[in-house]
């Protein structure tokens, strides 16, 4: 267990230094702007993993409860006049509420069946989003009203790199948390053998839906920030293409693996920025450097990665 | 006194009667076995037992208390735990975190402390761990504690398991067949274990092809025939029971054996 112990305070130190170091080497503000966007990824892909790297529950509609975070912090303040940090809350809240209401049901289902459920979810929720224009404008999406904490208005791209860095920080420690505890091991547990975890006593529907609302509390205040940073919002962030690259995050950086959702996101997101010299190429590079990363890293980049320097150290 | 009684379970799969009509009851501290050809319905009896499977027909009382058809978790809230046949082990797990989850029931388990790794958390965590490690050390099996279970021998995978269904602390054992591809020394490992469990007033049944650690071990034994039962008894009336040896052998081979 000191061995875990020490891999659980190793990983925050190193996403602590790799935060505090990048704006030595950032050279402008755009910089920081894509790190952000980073670490909200990557907030939302840490949630997205208890549920299907740790519990084994696949969703495809996850980006549903982003755009509840999203649209909560941009509704809230400018049609029903509730503070924007409050909104924050009502959101996470609220995804909450859906994910344990909807949760009970669909999350009987197993494998493809619940993958498709959860893909209805997310339709759903972006159609409401899409047709409701009175609140949410729309397709053209919405304005959000800034951040403001005590007084503090919270913009700019520099500003915003911290908050969404501490916020990741906050997020990955209480993942990793929750590895070593009844919880975390009842969803592993349930995972590997839903009929050995129930007959030692886990109550697997109940688990199942403790990984799904806290994967939906995660995405929604990743959604939340995503909106505050950005001053506006759209119904592309709660539909379907962004739960595809939310569960393509987890997967190229490894399922399980906490660390692995801060590199897939890392990757995903600066690699589109990297690629735009190809021009027109970009896409075409872009997935085929994510199925050669699959063909060559079968358990995901991180798990793949450690594994072979144990080997190295080992031999 | 009996602690587990099974009144009349009945099954059916499309037709085909898995199990039809059988009783049996299970005592603090006696050891009751199970056996019969291959296909006889053994672990489908198991499944129904352990709530795995809902019986067709029939009754199960735990301590007094009816517990048909309740699911496998509350079965074991109530004292109820088991072992597979097929081995169901959590592979991407340690041994040490195997038997952990098996003390599930035995730890508090709430959400909020959990995700803040509250100091209690902590504190309970290291008890938990230790009682795995001596139950770990109890199979034999200490050294591989912080081992991947995946990648453990299947010996070791059986006495994993052993000593995961222990770690809940139960009154009642389900084992289907522990001993499976053990050779004589791991049987006979198991078979020690199995004796001190029962000796500590747990009651157990057992699922078993090895009819020398069956017969050695059992206070009473209970033989299936095609999801019927065919007798009960003390191991000496069943081994001298001519029904029985037809059962495994066919009319003709028990003629040969009465003979022999």
């Amino acid at each position: 267990m000191r061995a875990l112990l020490n891999q659980r305070s190793i990983t925050l130190l190193v996403l602590a230094a790799v935060i505090a170091a990048l704006p030595f080497v950032f050279p402008s503000s755009y910089y920081f702007r894509v790190a952000s966007l980073v670490w909200v990824s990557a907030l939302a892909a840490i949630g997205l993993n208890i549920l299907m790297g740790q519990a084994g529950q696949v969703s495809l509609g996850h980006a549903a409860f982003f755009g509840i975070g999203a649209y909560a912090v941009a509704i809230g303040p400018t049609h029903l006049g509730i503070p924007p940090w409050a909104a924050l809350l009502v959101g996470a809240v609220l995804s909450g509420i859906l994910a344990y209401l909807v949760g009970r049901p669909i999350l009987r289902l197993k494998g493809h069946y619940l993958a498709i459920a959860t893909l209805g979810l997310g339709v759903l929720v972006a159609l409401v989003i899409t047709t409701e224009s009175r609140w949410t404008g729309g397709p053209d999406g919405m304005p959000v009203e800034r951040l403001t904490l005590f007084g503090w208005r919270v913009s700019g791209s520099y500003t915003w790199y911290w908050v969404t860095g501490g916020l990741l920080l906050v997020g990955t420690w209480i993942a990793l948390n929750l590895d070593e505890t009844p919880t975390g091991r009842a969803f592993r547990a349930l995972h590997d053998s839903e009929v050995a975890a129930q007959v030692v006593g886990v109550d697997v529907a109940r688990f199942k839906l403790q990984a799904f609302v806290i994967a939906a509390i995660y995405a929604s205040l990743a959604g939340s920030a995503l909106a505050f940073m950005n001053g506006f919002i759209n119904p592309d962030q709660a539909g379907f293409l962004h739960s595809v690259e939310l569960v393509t995050i987890v997967v190229l950086g490894g399922l399980g693996s906490v660390f692995g959702s801060i590199v897939g996101a890392a990757v995903l997101i600066t690699l589109p920025q990297a690629l735009t010299i190809f021009q027109e190429y970009e896409h075409l590079l872009l997935g085929l450097i994510i199925i050669v990363a699959m063909i060559f890293m079968r358990n995901g980049i991180v798990p793949s990665l450690s594994g072979l320097l144990v080997r190295r150290a080992r031999s | 006194m009996t602690i587990l009684k099974a009144n009349d379970i009945g099954i059916s799969f499309g037709g085909v009667k898995a199990v039809d009509g059988v009783s049996f009851s299970a005592s603090p501290g006696q050891i009751l076995s199970i056996i019969g050809p291959n296909g006889a319905g053994k672990t489908t009896l198991f499944n129904i037992v352990s709530g795995v499977y809902t019986a067709s027909r029939g009754s199960i009382h735990l301590a007094d208390e009816d517990v048909t058809g309740l699911p496998p978790h509350r079965l074991a809230a109530r004292g109820l735990s088991r072992t597979f046949q097929n081995l169901q082990i959590f592979q991407r797990m340690t041994a040490c975190e195997n038997v952990m989850v098996g003390r599930h029931l035995r730890e508090k388990c709430s959400l909020l402390p959990a995700l803040f790794r509250t100091p209690s958390v902590t504190r309970q965590n290291r008890e938990t761990r230790a009682a795995a490690l001596d139950l770990l050390a109890e199979v034999g099996l200490k050294d591989a504690a912080d081992v991947p279970a995946g990648s453990l021998p299947y010996g070791a995978c059986k006495r994993l398991e052993i000593a995961r269904a222990l770690a809940a602390e139960p009154r009642v054992l389900l084992l289907d067949e522990p001993a499976a591809g053990c050779n004589a020394v791991e049987t006979e490992e198991i078979d020690h274990l199995i004796k001190q469990v029962a000796d500590r007033g747990v009651a157990v049944v057992l699922v078993e092809h090895d009819m020398k650690l069956v017969m050695k071990i059992s206070d009473r034994i209970l033989v299936l025939e095609r999801g019927r039962p065919l007798v009960e008894g003390t191991p000496r009336e069943v081994r001298d029971d001519p029904r029985v040896l037809e059962a495994y052998l066919g009319q003709h081979g028990a003629r040969e054996a009465a003979r022999a």
